[in-house]
């Protein structure tokens, strides 16, 4: 086998106003065709960065020293036009967001072909067999009546196909993979982790693939590659690599991460014969269509209720109603039929009095930490909206003193109140975000997605945050996310939605290990398990 | 996300825990520290440069009157047109012998007044009106289509039509200037405040049950302000130009008082024997609107909070003041990043 790409003691500074960021430290690495490396660490370690060098797609301000070697030429001194044929040539890039990706003006035949225009591929006639055959090595059906479509007019899945036989269009023998499925649901994951197999195994194509979902590598990687801080701390097969971790922090990063059906809870036992604190009757959310489009009923009559003290989990792929729940109970969609009772209110038919009394009682963390502060606030004020707009309590001594508390209950120093959201990490953020939720001391507290936006070693600190506060505190809490190895770790019951119907409700041990539904099977054997050895087997038996 | 994993040091000790117990995050670690809006300004050349200019030029304008006694209304018709340095007249004087200097920078008041007064009541009337129609459905379509119609018609033609119809006078000119150009206020402030109440922060507070009042206060306001600010500072530039349009046309500030729009009327006349006049009042024109550009494109930059330190540039002043800080440009690991990826 021959080395498609190497390198040599990379180094990536990228100058900012003040100082200069060694975003990648001497990194070394090799890749030989048939051959996938995966490129784990969390967000700023420096693997994409990494990986994007190999195409010389650096950001603005960064400087480079070392050298990429891409079939033998260095990527990083090679002129303008001999990188331009190198550039989807040798080595191209299929990316996170395929919807993005795309250029949503022109046809994905267009798109498909102006690789092969930009390398010299003259005649008409064979940009469009060669798109078309394209299409065709990725799954995509019918590729004559879809090569003249949209890409609006494909589903994300779809979408991602497309990107990759852009990719592959002109056969490169090296293809980055950023995150490849990280925007896609776990079924729709599952068969772009099989394409991406078959590039290898068919073409001999050499992937370099980052991403954090340590299932995503167990499933696919030949090498992992662990980067921390600019750094690559460990280099192994995955096999070695998951059964001897030797760098501390990859033991950690492996620690971090959620098995599935290894999850080791508390037992709870929901009190039994209270009210619950929330309950869902037949309930009906319907988004009115709009320019002649019939509307479009994104919850079809569900029943669930969620008792005292229980975490109830709610997981669905993307388009299965999941948030739309949660938002319908904070009130911020509006409900078309069904019952909808919040401790023994119905939500439906409160007076507005009646709901703003009720609000007090109800947290709710969002997805993103980012986007859920107002940036001219600071943290102390972030907190204390909540009391402040309810008047409880009312001197702002207390509030001040109940902002310090709240901050130490997520653990987080004092010293942040005076702090603005842009300053601090997604994973203070969040933390911010839960002290908010839990201000004003709610019996229910909804959080959507709370940890998908994060990296997995804080996306467990956050867990483990929540889930203490939980055992402390006894607030019910609806629970809505896509990954079921989260739900299984932290949920009591768990409702599998799809299409806004629920599938299954179960306590979560036994419906993840005994699930009755075939849908939630589905799902359930999607999600690539943290484990070389177990997931190849797992594959195996499945073909 | 530089939570978690305690600081590598440079000898390469491995961080101490393996994903046990949650540490206090943030105790380890050292945030950068946000820098002061002093700090920030002096290192944009083009707010420290525009504001320079601009105090200079509205120190001289309120102050060099009063100090030398100028009367810009003396008229000596056997000393007409003379030229720079003449006794009595710094830079000459005009075709009914009055003091240029003296009509140039009263006339830098007029042009001041006028345009603060504009900037602020166009910021804070587009702003109720932007706010409003944000919020509340059908105010917005009442208050916007309004806007519509006034934006239909050319501006400096309704200023025009409105001064004649008001009456010549500074007042009416201020009044007639803010009507013409309110609608563009308000729709800009409108659609930043669309964009705030579909933020997630503004749903975070409705789930709290926030009344409207403390949403467009505590959110969509301060949001929205910082684009407001830049806008008045381009209005008030805009506003100077238009007022000296409006009195070169004779629509705006009634002759004798002086304008730099009358000086330019007036110079026109007698372009040939004496284009000092022309010139100066343009010289004058050019100088303050460009220095309220420049301080507006410096604010753009001050004023979002996110923009804290991706910006490579540093500024004149501080270079000029050999305060640019060459030392502390020290590599660090790029853990203390918030994200270094693109």
């Amino acid at each position: 086998m021959t080395e498609r790409i190497r390198i040599d003691d990379l180094h990536i500074s990228i100058e900012r106003r003040d100082d200069v960021v060694r975003a990648v430290d001497g990194v070394s690495l090799s890749l030989a065709g048939n051959e996938i490396l995966a490129l784990v660490g969390e967000s700023g370690s420096g693997k994409t960065l990494t990986a994007r060098s190999a195409l010389k797609l650096l950001p603005r301000g960064a400087t480079t020293r070392g050298a990429v070697l891409v079939e033998g030429q260095d990527v990083l001194s090679v002129p303008g036009d001999t990188l331009r044929k190198i550039r989807g040539g040798h080595a191209a890039m299929v990316f996170q967001e395929p919807s993005t990706a795309l250029n949503p003006v022109y046809t994905i035949g267009w798109q498909l072909e102006e690789g092969l225009r930009a390398h010299g591929v003259a005649s008409r006639a064979e940009r469009h067999a060669r798109g078309l055959q394209a299409l065709k090595d990725v799954g995509i059906p019918e590729p004559e009546r879809r090569y003249h479509d949209y890409p609006h007019q494909f589903s994300g899945g779809q979408k991602q196909r497309i990107v990759i036989a852009m990719a592959l269009s002109l056969k490169p023998g090296v293809i980055i993979a950023d995150e490849p499925t990280t925007a896609l649901d776990v079924t729709v994951q599952a068969e772009i982790l099989d394409l991406l197999r078959k590039c290898r195994d068919e073409l001999g194509t050499a992937i370099i693939l980052i991403t954090h979902n340590m299932g995503v590598v167990a499933d696919l990687a030949d090498r992992v590659a662990v980067m921390y801080q600019g750094k690559v701390v460990e280099t192994a097969d995955v096999h070695s690599l998951f059964a001897q971790p030797q760098h501390p922090y990859t033991r950690r990063l492996l620690a971090s991460v959620p098995r599935f059906g290894q999850a080791v809870r508390p037992q709870r036992t929901p009190a039994a014969g209270e009210p619950p604190v929330l309950r869902a009757e037949k309930l009906e959310i319907t988004y009115p269509g709009r320019f002649r489009k019939p509307p479009f009923r994104a919850v079809r009559g569900v029943d669930f209720e969620v008792r005292k003290g229980e975490i109830f989990g709610l997981v669905g792929e993307s388009g299965s109603g999941k948030s739309t729940i949660g938002r319908a109970i904070a009130g911020l969609t509006a409900t078309s039929g069904g019952v909808l009772e919040f401790l023994g209110t119905d939500l439906r038919r409160a007076s507005r009095a009646e709901v703003q009394r009720l609000r007090r009682k109800l947290g709710f963390v969002f997805q993103d930490p980012a986007s859920s502060f107002n940036p001219f606030m600071s943290i102390a004020d972030c907190i204390a909206e909540p009391m402040r707009i309810h008047r409880t309590p009312a001197a702002k001594r207390e509030i001040d003193a109940r902002v310090r508390e709240l901050l130490d209950a997520v653990q987080l120093p004092s010293s942040f109140a005076s702090r603005t959201p842009m300053e601090l990490s997604g994973g203070q953020r969040q933390r911010v975000g839960v002290a908010r939720a839990l201000a004003l001391k709610p019996e229910f507290v909804i959080a959507d997605e709370p940890t998908s936006a994060l990296d997995v070693s804080v996306q467990a600190t956050i867990l483990r945050l929540l889930g203490d506060l939980h055992e402390e505190l006894g607030f019910a809490a609806l629970f809505i996310t896509h990954d079921l190895a989260v739900v299984e770790e932290f949920a009591d019951r768990v409702g599998v939605l799809k299409q806004g119907e629920f599938m299954e409700i179960a306590p979560a041990e036994t419906l993840l290990k005994e699930a009755r539904d075939s849908y939630t099977r589905a799902l359930i054997n999607a999600v690539p398990i943290p484990d070389p050895v177990a997931q190849r087997a797992k594959r195996k038996r499945a073909v | 996300m530089h939570e978690e994993p305690p600081q590598v040091h440079d000898s390469g000790r491995p961080p101490a825990r393996e994903g046990t117990a949650i540490m206090a995050p943030g105790a380890a670690e050292s945030l950068p520290a946000r820098r002061s809006i002093w700090s920030r300004a002096r290192h944009n050349s083009p707010f420290m440069f525009g504001a320079v200019l601009f105090l200079i030029v509205a120190l001289i304008a309120t102050l060099v009157p009063f100090i030398l006694q100028l009367d810009p209304y003396a008229v000596d018709t056997s000393r007409r047109l003379s030229g720079i340095g003449e006794e009595g007249y710094l830079l000459g004087s005009d075709d009914f012998g009055r003091d240029l200097l003296a009509r140039l920078l009263v006339g830098a008041q007029t042009s001041l007044i006028v345009g603060a007064s504009v900037a602020v009541l166009r910021g804070v009337l587009g702003t109720v009106i932007g706010i409003c129609a944000s919020y509340f459905r059908v105010l917005d379509h009442i208050l916007m289509r309004v806007c519509d119609g006034l934006m239909a018609i050319p501006a400096i033609l309704l200023a025009i039509a409105l001064a004649a119809a008001l009456g010549p006078s500074v007042p009416n000119l201020i009044l007639a200037l803010t009507v013409v150009f309110t609608p563009n206020v308000a729709r800009l402030v409108r659609s930043r405040a669309l964009a705030v109440l579909s933020e997630t922060f503004v749903e975070a507070s409705r789930v709290q049950g926030a009344p409207p009042l403390h949403i467009i206060l505590r959110h969509v306001l301060p949001n929205t302000l910082s684009v407001l600010t830049v806008q008045v500072t381009f209005i008030f530039a805009d506003s100077i130009i238009t007022e000296a349009a409006l009195s070169f046309l004779g629509a705006g500030v009634p002759t004798p008082e002086p304008s730099w729009g009358n000086i330019l009327n007036d110079g026109r006349g007698v372009i040939l024997q004496f284009p000092l006049m022309t010139v100066a009042a343009s010289l004058s024109l050019v100088v303050t609107v460009l220095a309220l550009n420049l301080l507006g494109d410096g604010l753009r930059d001050l004023v979002d909070p996110r923009s804290s330190g991706d910006d490579t540039r540093r500024g004149m002043v501080s270079r000029l003041f050999g305060r640019a800080p060459r030392t502390a440009r020290r590599p660090r690991p790029a853990a203390t990043e918030e994200s270094t990826e693109p």
